[in-house]
Parts: C-alpha cells; sequence; structure tokens
C-alpha cells in the first residue's frame, strides 16, 4: 500500500465536514459546498446535505469539473441527500 | 447609442425571414377558402397544401402522401403512440431514450403508464445502442421513439443501428427530428417522423408528421385517418414549406457559416474558468452550443444576458420555471444550473457572436459575485 492510499484511509475514520444546504435552491449548496472546500486540507471528505433535487447531479459534475472526486449518496432520515466528496490531494 | 438585438434562442421559434413572411400573406390572400370544399376557391386552397406537402415530401425523401401537417408537435407524438400502440396492444412496452423531449415522454407515459422504458446515454449524449438493442429484442414492445438530434445539447443520435436493431427485433420506430429538419439530412429509416416548422423558420401552430408505408397503427380517436382534425391552415403550410425550401437551399452555406460561428463560441468558452462545453463535439448540429457555468443559476445568467441585448436559453430548473433540473442535462451528468444554450439562426451575424463573447464572461462574474461565489481555484 503506498502512502498516498494509507493517508486517505486514516482520513476515512475521521468524520466528514458536513455542509447543510437543507432548503437551498440550485446554484447555493454548490457555492457552500466549494466554500467549505477552499479552507480544508486535501484528501478531506465532505458531505453536502441538500433537498434541492439538482444537488444530487450537481455535486457530482462539481467534483468532475474541480478535480475533486465524488464518493456517493444516501437519503438522510429527515429526506434530505447526503451527498459525500473527497478534495483532491494536489 | 441602443444596440440591436442579438437573437440566440431560435431552437424550435428561429425569426422568419421575408420570403417565410411573403408565403404567409400569400396563403391568407390565395388560400382562404376551407380547402374542404369543391368549389374553385377551396381548390386553390387545396392545391397550396398539395403543393406545400410535396415540397417537404421532397426534403424529407418520401412521397406526398405520407406527409401530414399535424397541429403540434405534441399532437404528433401524442397521436402516433397512441395509434400505434393500439394496433400493438398486446405488446406492452415503449422503449424511448432517456432525453426525448418531455412532450414525447408524458405521451408514451400517457399510452402505457407502467410500460415506458428508458434508455440511457453517455456523457455526450448518444444512446447506449447495446442496451437498446436488448431492451427491443425483448418481448412486448409496442414502439420504440429515438430523436434524431437533441434540441438541447445538439448532439445527433446514430440512427442506422438503431433502425436496423428495430427492423430485427419488427419494432416500429418514431424518430423526433423536430430539432434537426432543415439542419441536417433526414433520416432515412423510420416508420413515423416528427418535424417541426417553427425550428426551420417556419410559423409556430403547425408541425409535421411523416409515416412510412409500412406504419401500421389503429386510431384510438373518432377522426380515423385524418391526422388534421378540424383541417389544415393554407398560410401556415404554406409557409412551413417555403421556409424549409429556403434553408435546404442555403443549408450546406448555412451549416459553414453556423458551424464556425458555434466552433469560435466552444473555443472561446472552454477557456473560461469552471465552465464546460456540453454534447458531442463532432456528432451534432451546427448551429447548437450549449455550456455550463459553476456558482451561477440560470435564471440569473439568462437575464442579465437578455438585458445586455442577447437572448439565449436554459435547461436550469431556475430558468425554465420548473422545479426539476433539466433531464437531458441530468442523463448526460452535466453540471444542470447555470446552463445557457445557444441556438443560432441564418441571420446571426459574425460581429453579433464577437459582442456575444465579449460580453458573457462580464456577466458571468457579475453573478457569481452577487452570490457569492468562491474563486475558481
Amino acid at each position: 500500500m503506498t502512502d498516498g492510499v494509507s493517508d486517505i484511509d486514516t482520513r476515512d475514520d475521521i468524520p466528514p465536514v458536513e455542509v447543510d444546504a437543507r432548503g437551498k435552491a440550485c446554484p447555493v449548496p454548490i457555492i457552500m459546498l466549494a466554500k467549505a472546500a477552499r479552507d480544508l486540507a486535501p484528501g478531506t471528505r465532505l458531505t453536502v446535505l441538500a433537498t434541492d433535487v439538482a444537488a444530487r447531479y450537481d455535486v457530482p459534475a462539481w467534483a468532475r469539473m474541480t478535480g475533486n472526486h465524488f464518493v456517493g449518496e444516501s437519503e438522510t432520515d429527515g429526506g434530505a441527500i447526503a451527498l459525500t466528496v473527497r478534495l483532491r490531494m494536489a | 447609442m441602443q444596440r440591436s438585438r442579438v437573437f440566440l434562442d431560435a431552437g424550435g421559434s428561429a425569426p422568419l425571414s421575408s420570403r417565410v413572411l411573403d408565403a404567409l400573406q400569400a396563403g391568407f390572400a390565395d388560400g382562404w377558402a376551407d380547402p374542404a370544399r369543391l368549389v374553385t376557391e377551396s381548390r386553390k386552397a387545396r392545391g397550396l397544401i398539395d403543393g406545400s406537402r410535396e415540397a417537404i415530401a421532397e426534403v424529407l425523401g418520401v412521397a406526398a402522401g405520407q406527409v401530414h401537417f399535424v397541429p403540434s408537435i405534441h399532437f404528433a407524438f401524442e397521436r402516433v403512440i397512441a395509434g400505434v400502440a393500439q394496433m400493438r396492444r398486446a405488446q406492452p412496452r415503449i422503449v424511448v431514450s432517456a432525453i426525448e423531449r418531455d412532450a414525447l415522454i408524458h405521451a408514451a407515459n400517457h399510452t402505457r403508464p407502467h410500460g415506458v422504458e428508458s434508455v440511457g446515454v453517455d456523457a455526450a449524449g448518444h444512446l447506449d445502442i447495446e442496451a437498446f438493442t436488448a431492451a427491443i429484442a425483448a418481448d412486448g414492445v409496442a414502439l420504440a421513439a429515438i430523436q434524431h438530434a437533441n434540441q438541447e445539447i445538439g448532439t445527433v443520435q446514430r440512427l442506422d443501428p438503431v433502425a436496423s436493431a428495430c427492423a430485427d427485433a419488427g419494432v416500429p420506430l418514431l424518430v423526433d427530428a423536430s430539432s434537426s429538419i432543415g439542419h441536417r439530412e433526414a433520416p432515412k429509416h423510420w416508420d413515423a417522423l416528427v418535424a417541426h416548422p417553427a425550428d426551420w423558420g417556419g410559423p409556430a401552430g403547425v408541425a409535421i408528421l411523416a409515416l412510412s408505408p409500412q406504419a401500421r397503427w389503429l386510431p384510438t380517436w373518432p377522426e380515423g385517418d385524418d391526422w388534421a382534425p378540424g383541417g389544415v391552415s393554407v398560410p401556415l403550410a404554406l409557409a412551413s414549406a417555403v421556409a424549409l425550401q429556403e434553408r435546404e437551399q442555403d443549408r450546406l452555406a448555412n451549416a459553414g457559416h453556423l458551424g464556425a460561428l458555434v466552433e469560435r463560441i466552444r473555443a472561446t468558452v472552454r477557456r473560461l474558468e469552471g465552465v464546460e462545453v456540453l454534447g458531442d463535439a463532432y456528432e451534432r448540429l451546427p448551429h447548437v452550443v450549449t455550456f455550463s457555468c459553476l456558482y451561477v443559476d440560470g435564471e440569473s445568467l439568462l437575464s442579465e444576458l437578455d438585458r445586455e441585448g442577447f437572448a439565449v436559453g436554459s435547461g436550469s430548473a431556475c430558468a425554465s420555471g420548473s422545479l426539476e433540473p433539466s433531464r437531458v442535462l441530468a442523463s448526460i451528468g452535466a453540471l444542470t444550473h447555470g446552463n445557457v444554450r445557444v441556438v443560432l439562426h441564418p441571420a446571426v451575424t459574425s460581429e453579433d457572436i464577437d459582442r456575444f463573447l465579449a460580453v458573457l464572461p462580464v456577466v458571468l462574474d457579475r453573478v457569481r459575485s452577487r452570490l457569492g461565489a468562491p474563486r475558481i481555484q
């Protein structure tokens, strides 16, 4: 296992940083995500909570367009979507 | 000095040329009589419709009798899907691409409430031919519907393998060519084809339905084989045909002129930060270009550009007045916000595009800073 991968694995033990964009319409959730991402260390995981259906498409598209990684999505108990990304290493 | 407006939202509603306006006027002057009656005035009106039908049939490469004027593309989708499905009522499924028009999907869902199967597309908008072939090879497919070109991203489908898969499976194929006729050569293999005069510079309020001699349907409506219940508007039919002839005559020149402008837009926009150009770079309509911009809403972008004198379209939810983002953008995995759709028409000039490309980055920055968007790293 390379150092880079073990770095990522270690970070998986830390709960992702949460961005609560519930009730916000596009493109605000993506702007909140990008602002939060700016101040965080490479490799950090970030989870966006959103109720706007567009976020489901726009978070993966944001990750692709900015060179970050989209990890996955899940439903929360409150009916929001939780979308997780991992910030690029460099 | 007030600068003239630049109309870059011509998809499905292109400005009418002077020849088309003249044809409309001639249609009212010479074709006002009811074409269904037997008197001389009516025969004249009927002659104008027949001539228009022949002109359109020639462009589509079919016999005049196969071409019908209908009230709208919605009407054409509804009637064809309902009629073919009724003929094949033992077959419960309808197969469509994920990026067909909403009107077509609604018509399919209405006809077969639980039987519509949507086949995915790749990031450029091309149908997954393998999945499509498998979907129609299975039992119980009444009809397949695949568009010729996409109205939002301009990608042109590879219809030859689609048509041969349908022929092999014995499944009738409906081709929505409402964004391509007048801009590209007409597709050759289909059972039903829908085209839209307003998209090629003809008048609004009329659409074209072409049926192959093999097409079979059973009417679920009272008018039988009459595809234009209540009659055809002579001026609309005539102006549609004149507009199509004009576009066909200039098609290669238009594709060259508008294609070069689209190339310039694509090349310039691609260099802007946080902007992605969508659709296939080569297999596409010559006059359509679409891109999505990070950190802006389509509505603000569209209204700011409108204030600056440029009319564009957008597939973003907030701009289209719908809660759901564009199914097309979602299906190709594109950013659904900040979407801008530019659809050119032959009168757009190189200077228009120079001005548009000068204004666009300024407007983009303005909307981004108003929304407090971060700097793009």
